[in-house]
């Protein structure tokens, strides 16, 4: 009952910001509400007990993905500018379409799927677990990642480094 | 001392606690339990702030040969009060062309992320509201959280200092935020554990009367002062100030709020240093462990507090000091001096672990241990501060135009 | 080496908080409202008007010239001219300002008024407590509340109120010479001319022109 109700309440939380997201003019306006989605994505999954992931959704989405976006805002100039042209236009009715149609498929897949209904809790992972899962057996995969992520930083400061007048041409 | 008494008034509130929650139907103990720590935390921690500001004031004062404030109260010791009384019955002034709900929002965002902090931090033994394991992780996301409040604050002010201070904070935080946490990932990879109350319990125990405090390791000691630096960075204390430099930007972000949402900015500036400061205690100084065998009969909250003050004292001692940074200083020493020696610390750290299994327990090894240990940081950070200090050529200032 | 500064700096500020504690004359404050220094003779905030003698609005030097309010960078001063004139110190019948007004709110302290006044009627003062409850008139000073004596002036600047006293009592010496000399002149004249009584009322006359200035106006004048 009362799980049931909380996950009801963090459900219409994610939702909501998710639909605002979606629908309000102002672009900061629109990434705070999507901050407000990854909130309740973060207490969805301190909720399964999934301390790990909940916390590093906050860690990573709040703290750096949310703070991106915004920046990126206000670095291109989208802020303060709104959109001219009605929210809901014409051209929305394909997006609209394809929705409907992706959800439909969704509650169909879901509905036919045999879900095993056993009342077996749900195995207990801690943190200490992912750890030494993390740098033991997944090390590799880890690493890699790593390796791809750093790459990329190192290329995207070429990229912003400003070019030397001698070696331009 | 008889040991037993010695528990209890250890345990005083954790025992005051239970005492009122059995008063209450057993479905409702674990609430009751829950909302007394809560309110225990909501009572203390901004009575310490409102006694930090006075303390501030006053020691900032004895720096600079002044007195500080001495007027409401013996030697001035209620003017947090009057601060409070004033704040209270502000106007509360939202500039026209702000964006209300977001002006509005951003300090109790502000000020709710930084008290979820405290949920996992323990003052004492057994005294810690949220017993999970991964304590400190939820540390660093509810920190990282604080920075978006901040930037709602600056943006929907529609004020020019604010957004600039917005900008500065949020980049200086995100800066220095890696470095914090890299420093602080020492003292959790030594203790194997990602909970508060288990990093404590690790540094308990004394060698003789000394405590083993991660501290007084080499990569202890470098992880504290880089932990140090960096919390002075994130929590925009002098000489990081620059998101909120009077000279520059009237007040940072927060440059639109008055009254008591103003008063919200201040509180929420202290508890997030104070919280910083307790983690930092927590990583690094012991916790709420004494600093001697023979002064355990303290109760551990009595210490935890005490260490509190004494870190906050600190940081008043370095406002007192230290000139303000330029955005160009903080973020070299971000990146190419915090950066290089916290991830050097966390290789030192690792090898202690080692050499530690190679060379056995003997005092002779772990003297050698720890000299080599020592070395390794000492010279790099020669070697990091001879770099970063390179290239500052002192010369007259040179005009474009008017030469 | 890098920090080495830093530690420097903490033990000076160090030494500053244990001194602080331990000598008194470390402290570079006094507390103020019971404690004060002594006023350096330059200080200078806001202006005020000076008058001679002991009737303030008579006595009045300001002769309504506008000088003043015209070259107020920030405009903080109102003037309205008198529409009689009534005589200045040498004598001379002037304007006199009807209502002199300040708004010490606006006024940004840069002194351009007192270098401008030709008649030495406006002066910096050094009073410093004017804060008031009254957010929009109790900072606009009216003329009875500018007015203040030449021996008020005389005390908070000494040397310069003796300069300016030196400068006006020279003027007025030169003044009275001038018109002795034109009333010998005449006396000369209509004695050379006409009969002596013709000659004697004459020079009461001109003596007369001379002398009449405000009672008193001359009291206290090196």
């Amino acid at each position: 009952m009362m799980e049931g109700f909380l996950f009801g309440l963090l459900a219409v939380l994610t939702l909501s910001g998710a639909v605002g997201a979606a629908l309000l003019r102002n672009l900061v306006h629109c990434a705070l509400s999507l901050t407000l989605t990854f909130v309740g994505l973060a207490l969805l999954y301190l909720n399964l007990d999934a301390q790990f992931v909940g916390l590093s959704q906050v860690l990573v989405y709040i703290g750096a993905v949310a703070i991106l976006v915004v920046f990126a805002i206000l670095l291109t100039g989208g802020a303060g500018k709104m959109p001219t042209h009605p929210t809901v236009s014409a051209g929305w009715r394909t997006g609209w379409l394809a929705a409907v149609a992706v959800g439909f498929v969704l509650i169909g897949a879901l509905l036919h799927s045999p879900l095993p209904h056993s009342d077996v809790p749900a195995p207990e992972v801690t943190v200490q677990q992912i750890g030494r899962l993390l740098m033991g057996p997944y090390v590799l995969p880890l690493e890699i990642v790593a390796v791809l992520l750093t790459v990329a930083l190192i290329g995207a400061v070429i990229v912003a480094m400003p070019e030397r007048k001698g070696e331009s041409k | 001392m008889n040991p037993g008494i010695a528990s209890r008034v250890d345990q005083i509130f954790v025992i005051l606690q239970h005492r009122i929650a059995e008063l209450f139907p057993a479905v409702l103990q674990p609430w009751v339990a829950m909302i007394l720590g809560v309110v225990g935390i909501v009572a203390v921690f901004p009575g310490i702030f409102a006694l930090t500001t006075v303390l501030e004031r006053k020691g900032l004062g004895r720096m600079q040969n002044r007195l500080g404030p001495n007027r409401v109260g013996p030697f001035g010791i209620l003017q947090p009060i009057a601060d409070a009384i004033k704040s209270l019955t502000k106007e509360d002034i939202v500039p026209r062309t702000a964006d209300e709900v977001v002006h509005f929002l951003a300090p109790v965002v502000l000020v709710v992320a930084i008290f979820l902090g405290y949920a996992v931090l323990p003052v004492g033994r057994n005294m810690v509201l949220l017993k999970i394991d991964s304590g400190i992780l939820f540390f660093f996301a509810i920190g990282a959280s604080t920075e978006l409040s901040i930037f709602m604050a600056g943006w929907s002010s529609r004020n020019k200092y604010s957004l600039l201070g917005a900008m500065r904070a949020v980049a200086q935080m995100i800066s220095y935020e890696v470095p914090l946490l890299l420093a602080a990932v020492v003292a959790i990879m030594m203790t194997g554990s990602l909970s508060p109350t288990a990093i404590v319990r690790a540094q308990g125990g004394f060698t003789g009367f000394f405590p083993r405090w991660y501290v007084f390791t080499p990569w202890g000691f470098a992880g504290f002062v880089l932990f140090a630096i960096a919390a002075l960075a994130e929590t925009n204390r002098s000489p990081f100030d620059l998101p909120e430099g009077e000279s520059e930007l009237v007040a940072g972000y927060f440059t639109e709020y008055s009254g008591f949402k103003f008063a919200l900015f201040f509180l929420g500036e202290y508890l997030g240093m104070m919280s910083i400061a307790g983690y930092g205690i927590t990583l690094f100084l012991g916790g709420w462990g004494a600093p001697a065998s023979f002064l355990e009969f303290i109760p551990s909250w009595a210490w935890f507090f005490a260490k509190l003050f004494l870190a906050i004292f600190f940081f008043i001692w370095l406002r007192g000091t230290l000139p303000r940074l330029r955005q160009d200083q903080l973020m070299n020493f971000a990146w190419k001096f915090m950066l290089p020696m916290t991830l050097l610390n966390l290789m030192v750290a690792a090898a202690w672990r080692f050499l530690g299994e190679w060379f056995g327990t003997g005092i002779l090894a772990e003297g050698v241990r720890w000299l080599l240990c020592a070395a390794i940081l000492a010279g790099a950070y020669v070697a990091l501060a001879l770099t970063l200090l390179r290239r500052q050529k002192i010369a007259a200032r040179s005009y474009r135009y008017a030469d | 080496m890098l920090g080495e500064g830093i530690l420097k700096g903490l033990a000076e500020t160090a030494k500053n908080f244990a001194g602080s504690f331990v000598s008194e004359e470390r402290l570079t404050t006094v507390e103020y409202p019971e404690v004060r220094l002594p006023q350096i003779e330059n200080t200078r905030d806001f202006p005020f008007l000076v008058y001679d003698g002991n009737d303030p609005m008579a006595g009045l030097r300001c002769v309504s010239c506008q000088i003043c309010e015209k070259e107020c960078p920030p405009k903080c001063i109102y003037i309205i001219k008198s529409t009689d004139k009534k005589p200045d110190y040498v004598g001379k019948p002037q304007f006199y300002p009807a209502r002199f007004d300040i708004d010490v709110s606006v006024c940004m302290s840069c002194q351009i008024c007192v270098e401008v006044c030709p008649f030495d009627a406006i002066k910096m003062n050094t009073e410093f407590e004017l804060s008031t409850d009254d957010r929009f008139g109790g900072l606009i000073l009216d003329k009875h509340k500018l007015a203040k004596s030449n021996e008020y002036y005389q005390h908070i600047h000494p040397t310069e109120a003796a300069e300016v006293d030196g400068r006006l009592a020279e003027e007025k010496a030169k003044v009275e010479a001038k018109a002795k000399a034109a009333a010998e002149a005449a006396a000369a004249k209509a004695a050379a001319a006409k009969a002596a009584e013709g000659a004697a009322k004459a020079a009461d006359r001109a003596a007369d022109g001379a002398s009449g200035q405000p009672s008193g106006a001359r009291e206290g004048r090196a």
